[in-house]
């Protein structure tokens, strides 16, 4: 397991956000945490990458117990996020905002050659490299978000929301990002409200409901299942 | 109906703000050679400035060397705030207090305790102030926004007030004789030894035509209680190195992680940014620049400091010097300081109207350049693309 997550609890004062939750995340896969608005996807992609304190629990990485790291030491072993929400620097530009994705690195040509990277998988930031990006629209900002956490060049990335607020186009053009992404060999780990396209595009699943998983499976499997269909895909797909 | 009868008035101070910002897009773009030159000649005429002293401009009713060291005093204090505010997006509303720390510890040293010479202090004053601006930091900057305004609020009147009630440090009749700094080429002997290592007279003007006046010179490196000039022509070189120090430092991988917290605390975390160490780092570097500053004040040509010195609304007057100044760029943080401290002094004739007058000045600023006068190259590049949406925006609502 590459990432490695055993009966992690997160507290919002009293308040319990995630109970308990143990999965792991193979190396080269995709996973996915899928789950309703308020389910704890969001809390445990930011206990994941150290921004929320773990109460109770054990994070691994590679090996390595990183449940008390700060984040920026994780960011450097190799665990990148693309935040919520599009948290992009919105008086920055494009480029400055990638440029900030490859913040703790100091290898020059590798940087250059992830920009490239992210130039091919976004054709559209390169037409706007120079733009603020606060100008710019929802989906373009989220193609920043997710080239900006790619400029980390992580083993894992985390994706929190991807597609949230898109239109259905746009939608399925992330995804199938996402997909290219994964084959080019970075692990991912999803967080989406929008099952049926990611359930479609992950090797394993998760659903989450206040705060607990209650159904594991691999993509397909849930996909199939007919609990998940009525909760989470509409009924019939 | 109302939105169009004010567009009319707020059309040619809008008009004059975008020529402003034209002309400083204009300088931005000329090459480095003439920007330098141009530069080169500005820093000589700003030395120049208070034995030229040129009509208009040069205060009536207050010594105009005394102000033009106030106005570099308080330029220092908005460029060390500016880093605070402007770049790692920290409300400090107590920065008086790190001006107080680092102009009482010149006076301890010097004068009240021991007998320091000034140069020897002034290093161990803007250490003492980076060391209060960590310790104040460090517990404090792990709150975010505006509890962060109320505990440096909080702390700015609590030095002022220990001061006052501590008799080691002079307790509320403050502290006299503080050291100047060192005369070169000997100091003024009163009444007719000026000292110093030669003497520059200075332009007297009447009306508009002026003529050398031989009787008032100022005694070049010489420090006394008479002449201001010496004491500003000081400061100002220390100005013009901690703007260098600023300039290196927000270019540097620093200045970028400062820029990212300040955008987004979380994001720059994600990014790999230990946001606090930064912001700690901002508030010592803010902290050690206004002690500095402080520092200087104190060994003036009055050599005095007193608890009254630091009221709490010269925090509020600093933050104003940055905000009107522009938020991020160091030069509107000067242009700010110099105007805030220039502005009062230069309307003394119109007596207690002129706190109102300037009050009203601010006001006007507030609401037709939010950003400030020069505001930084980044707010400018927001605005431009906002003016264009709203542009098109408004274009469309007329076909419609």
């Amino acid at each position: 397991m590459l990432l490695e997550v055993e009966g992690l609890c997160v507290n919002y004062g009293h308040i319990e956000a995630i109970r308990d939750i143990s999965f792991g995340v193979e190396e080269g896969t995709v996973v996915t945490l899928i789950g309703a608005n308020g389910a704890g996807k969001t809390t445990t992609l930011k206990t994941l990458s150290g921004l929320r304190k773990v109460r109770e629990g054990k994070v691994t990485f590679d090996g390595k117990d990183i449940t008390h790291l700060p984040p920026f030491e994780r960011v450097k072993m190799g665990l990148s996020q693309s935040p919520e929400g599009r948290g992009i620097f919105p008086g920055m530009s494009v480029r400055e905002n990638l440029g900030m994705g490859a913040y703790t690195r100091r290898d020059k040509p590798a940087i250059a050659a992830d920009f490239d990277r992210v130039m091919a998988l976004f054709p559209r930031l390169e037409e706007r490299i120079d733009q603020v990006a606060g100008t710019m629209s929802g989906g373009e900002q989220q193609m920043l978000a997710m080239g900006r956490a790619l400029m980390a060049r992580p083993r894992v990335v985390l994706l929190d929301e991807p597609s949230m607020g898109l239109a259905p186009k746009l939608i399925a053009q992330i995804f199938s990002i996402i997909t290219e992404i994964n084959e080019q060999g970075t692990t991912v780990l999803l967080v989406e409200q929008n099952a049926a396209q990611a359930l479609k595009r992950a090797h394993t699943a998760h659903v989450l409901e206040t705060g607990e998983i209650v159904r594991s499976g691999s993509g397909s499997e849930l996909a199939g299942d007919d609990s998940v269909k009525a909760a989470y895909l509409g009924g019939d797909i | 109906m109302s939105q169009t009868s004010s567009a009319p008035a707020g059309r040619p101070l809008r008009r004059l703000g975008l020529w402003w910002d034209h002309v400083v897009d204009r300088f931005g773009r000329l090459p480095m050679a003439v920007k330098l030159l141009v530069l080169v000649l500005v820093v000589a005429l700003v030395y120049a400035l208070p034995l030229l002293r040129p009509p208009v401009i040069t205060t009536q009713e207050i010594d105009f060397g005394g102000v033009m060291f106030g106005c570099a005093a308080y330029a220092l204090i908005a460029l060390g705030l500016n880093i605070v505010i402007g770049y790692a997006g920290l409300l400090d509303l107590g920065y008086i207090g790190f001006y107080a720390t680092g102009a009482y510890t010149v006076g301890v040293l010097t004068s009240f305790h021991w007998h320091w010479p000034f140069f020897f202090a002034l290093p161990v004053a803007i250490a003492v102030t980076m060391l209060t601006g960590v310790l104040l930091g460090a517990p404090t900057l792990r709150v975010r926004g505006d509890y962060l305004a109320i505990v440096t609020l909080g702390f700015g009147e609590i030095i002022r007030i220990c001061v006052k009630n501590i008799e080691w440090l002079g307790a509320s009749s403050g502290i006299k004789d503080i050291a100047h700094p060192n005369s070169i080429g000997g100091g003024p002997k009163p009444p007719f030894e000026k000292g110093g290592l030669f003497s520059i007279p200075r332009l007297e003007w009447d009306g508009f035509v002026p003529s050398v006046d031989r009787d008032h010179t100022t005694a070049f490196l010489s420090f006394g209680a008479v002449d201001a000039v010496p004491y500003y022509w000081l400061l100002l070189t220390a100005l013009i190195l901690v703007l260098f120090a600023d300039r290196l430092i927000k270019s540097s991988r620093v200045g970028r992680a400062w820029e990212a917290t300040r955008e987004d605390e979380d994001a720059a975390e994600l990014m790999g940014v230990p946001t606090f160490r930064y912001k700690l780092l901002a508030f010592a570097m803010g902290a050690a620049i206004g002690g500095m500053s402080g520092a200087f004040y104190a060994s003036g040509q009055s050599g005095y400091v007193s608890p009254d010195s630091f009221l709490l609304l010269y925090s509020m007057l600093f933050v104003a010097a940055v905000i009107v100044g522009g938020a991020g760029n160091r030069w509107g943080a000067i242009l700010g300081g110099v105007l805030v401290y220039y502005l009062p002094e230069r309307f003394r004739e119109f007596a207690d109207y002129r706190i109102l007058v300037f009050g009203l000045a601010l006001t006007t600023l507030a609401i037709w350049r939010p950003q400030g006068l020069l505001p930084p190259r980044r707010a400018r590049r927001v605005l431009r693309a906002e003016e264009e949406i709203r542009e098109l925006e408004g274009e469309g609502a007329v076909n419609v």
